[in-house]
């Protein structure tokens, strides 16, 4: 008995005690399950927006008075604060389509 | 915003899911947040409770406000979780974390979790708040993540005094900040990398820490394992995560996080007149003083007659001299029992049983801190939406 025991318990402990240490941590978030609503020049959105953040992040900012002049400034924000490579014939199709969907 | 046909369809995708692999449920439930557009899907990450989903990518979660009334200490699978750039480094091995100390030293070192470990450990119950927890109540409504008050959290922190590793490493004369830089970083290298500073003065305070352990156990992942910065009484934007690399400077800090972002209005009491911009702006630092009820909710039914009322409240690191409560809308106000102290940068339990007639009343409490300050009766405003510390009122109906 001891014999099959004791290789089981060293065994438990080994992993109790290395548990933090014994490998990658490979951590899985849940799968991206929010989307972009439906609306005009929505591949494009899909394109740029995506590449960095989830559609979420659009959809939960507030109701703002003048659409038009926040997401303008989201989008440029995006490009000149962030780095996003987004074609400048892009820029407006992005700003309409967010201004009418949000 | 979220439709509730997408909703159920989400549901029973993730139900699906959930049978095949464990790490895709989502979408428990949704709970809806008290401002314009803030209906929010309740998600299950690995090593959390159900939370608050604010973003998926990068993962930002917020912690259920009721969590709150279980005690001073936020339990780690409750934790708020804040991320600004995508790129997680999700597969990071602990075996060969590296930690870099470099720059104006001299002696550049480069530890591992083992060396860390190794050195002597010092503990600190400290709360950690989101610079713009609350982002959501203000008006005007101001861009950013939407947060109601759930992005706080209270834990007993275990590391090592960042002094004793400056020390070790030998700061040079000339040396006058600390650069802070994280395993987790932008998708694009055209994003400007998450990179935070401290004053050398401040960073070999001694209570700035390196931390490792969480509430006695190993900080969760999205929460910086293996090893964050802990500043005590300063917004989180300062605890660097998965942190990595700490760069000794002779000079002021002027990347993107430090010089453009998280900045407040050099302005009394950092406000400005609300939709205005400052004309001058500081780096954000020390938490306002808040407090919270935390035994009701806004808009619960109570029965007529006497009921405890309980909460917490936390300043930047003087500690809480005095909470009081009012239960007539601010006419009045009575002092209440203050908890056990956990130290001057802990949440501060309170307690106070108050007799209330048949009725609507609204409940309202306000600290007051070691040093004086105390919480505005109306909102104070920056472009930002931080610091908010406004006294906050529970509106209850008494039957």
């Amino acid at each position: 008995m001891q014999r099959t025991v004791l290789p089981a318990v060293t065994l438990a402990l080994a992993t109790a005690v290395g548990s933090a240490f014994a490998a990658p941590v490979n951590y899985k978030t849940p799968d991206e399950v929010a989307a972009f609503k439906p609306g005009p020049n929505l591949e494009v959105v899909q394109g740029n927006c995506s590449a960095c953040h989830s559609s979420d992040y659009i959809a939960t900012q507030p109701p703002m008075k003048d659409k038009k002049g926040f997401w303008q400034a989201e989008v440029t924000k995006m490009i000149k604060v962030y780095g996003a490579p987004i074609d400048d014939a892009d820029v407006g199709k992005i700003v309409d389509y967010l201004a009418a969907t949000y | 915003m979220f439709d509730r046909r997408d909703l159920l369809k989400g549901a029973g995708v993730a139900a699906i899911a959930a049978t095949l692999n464990s790490t895709k449920a989502l979408a428990l439930d949704t709970v809806t947040l008290p401002f314009a557009n803030g209906e929010r899907p309740l998600v299950k990450y690995p090593q959390k409770r159900p939370m608050i989903g604010l973003t998926s990518r990068p993962p930002q979660l917020e912690t259920p406000f009721a969590v709150f009334n279980d005690g001073p200490i936020t339990p780690n699978n409750a934790f708020f979780v804040r991320y600004h750039l995508s790129d997680l480094p999700y597969n990071l091995d602990p075996d060969k974390f590296t930690l870099e100390v470099k720059g104006k030293v001299d002696k550049p070192l480069k530890l591992s979790l083992k060396d860390i470990r190794k050195m002597k450990a010092t503990e600190i119950v400290a709360v950690n708040q989101c610079s713009g927890n609350s982002r959501g109540f203000f008006e005007p409504r101001v861009a950013g993540g939407q947060l109601a008050n759930g992005a706080m959290g209270c834990a007993r922190w275990r590391g090592v005094p960042l002094k004793a590793v400056l020390e070790t490493a030998g700061v040079q004369s000339g040396a006058k900040q600390v650069t802070f830089n994280g395993m987790d970083g932008p998708v694009s290298d055209k994003t400007p990398d998450f990179v935070k500073a401290l004053d050398l003065d401040h960073a070999t305070d001694g209570e700035v820490m390196l931390a490792y352990g969480m509430n006695g156990e190993d900080l969760p992942f999205l929460n910086g394992f293996p090893l964050r910065l802990i500043v005590p009484g300063y917004f989180g934007t300062y605890w660097v995560k998965h942190l990595n690399e700490i760069t000794v400077i002779d000079n002021v800090y002027d990347g993107f996080w430090m010089k453009s972002a998280y900045r407040i209005p050099d302005t009394p009491n950092n406000a400005v007149e609300p939709g205005t911009a400052p004309k001058a702006t500081i780096p954000i630092n020390r938490f306002t003083i808040r407090s919270f009820i935390t035994s009701v909710p806004d808009g619960a039914r109570l029965k007529a007659g006497t009921t405890t009322l309980r909460g917490i409240a936390f300043d930047g690191g003087k500690g809480i001299k005095e909470v009081q409560v009012s239960t007539d809308g601010g006419k009045t106000w009575t002092s209440a029992k203050l908890g056990k102290d956990l130290g001057n940068y802990a949440f501060r339990e309170w307690k106070l049983p108050v007799k209330l007639d048949a009725g609507s009343h609204e409940l309202k409490v306000r600290a007051t801190g070691n040093g004086g300050e105390t919480q505005p009766d109306t909102p104070r405003w920056n472009p930002a939406g931080y610091l908010r510390n406004v006294v906050e009122t529970v509106r209850v109906s008494v039957a």
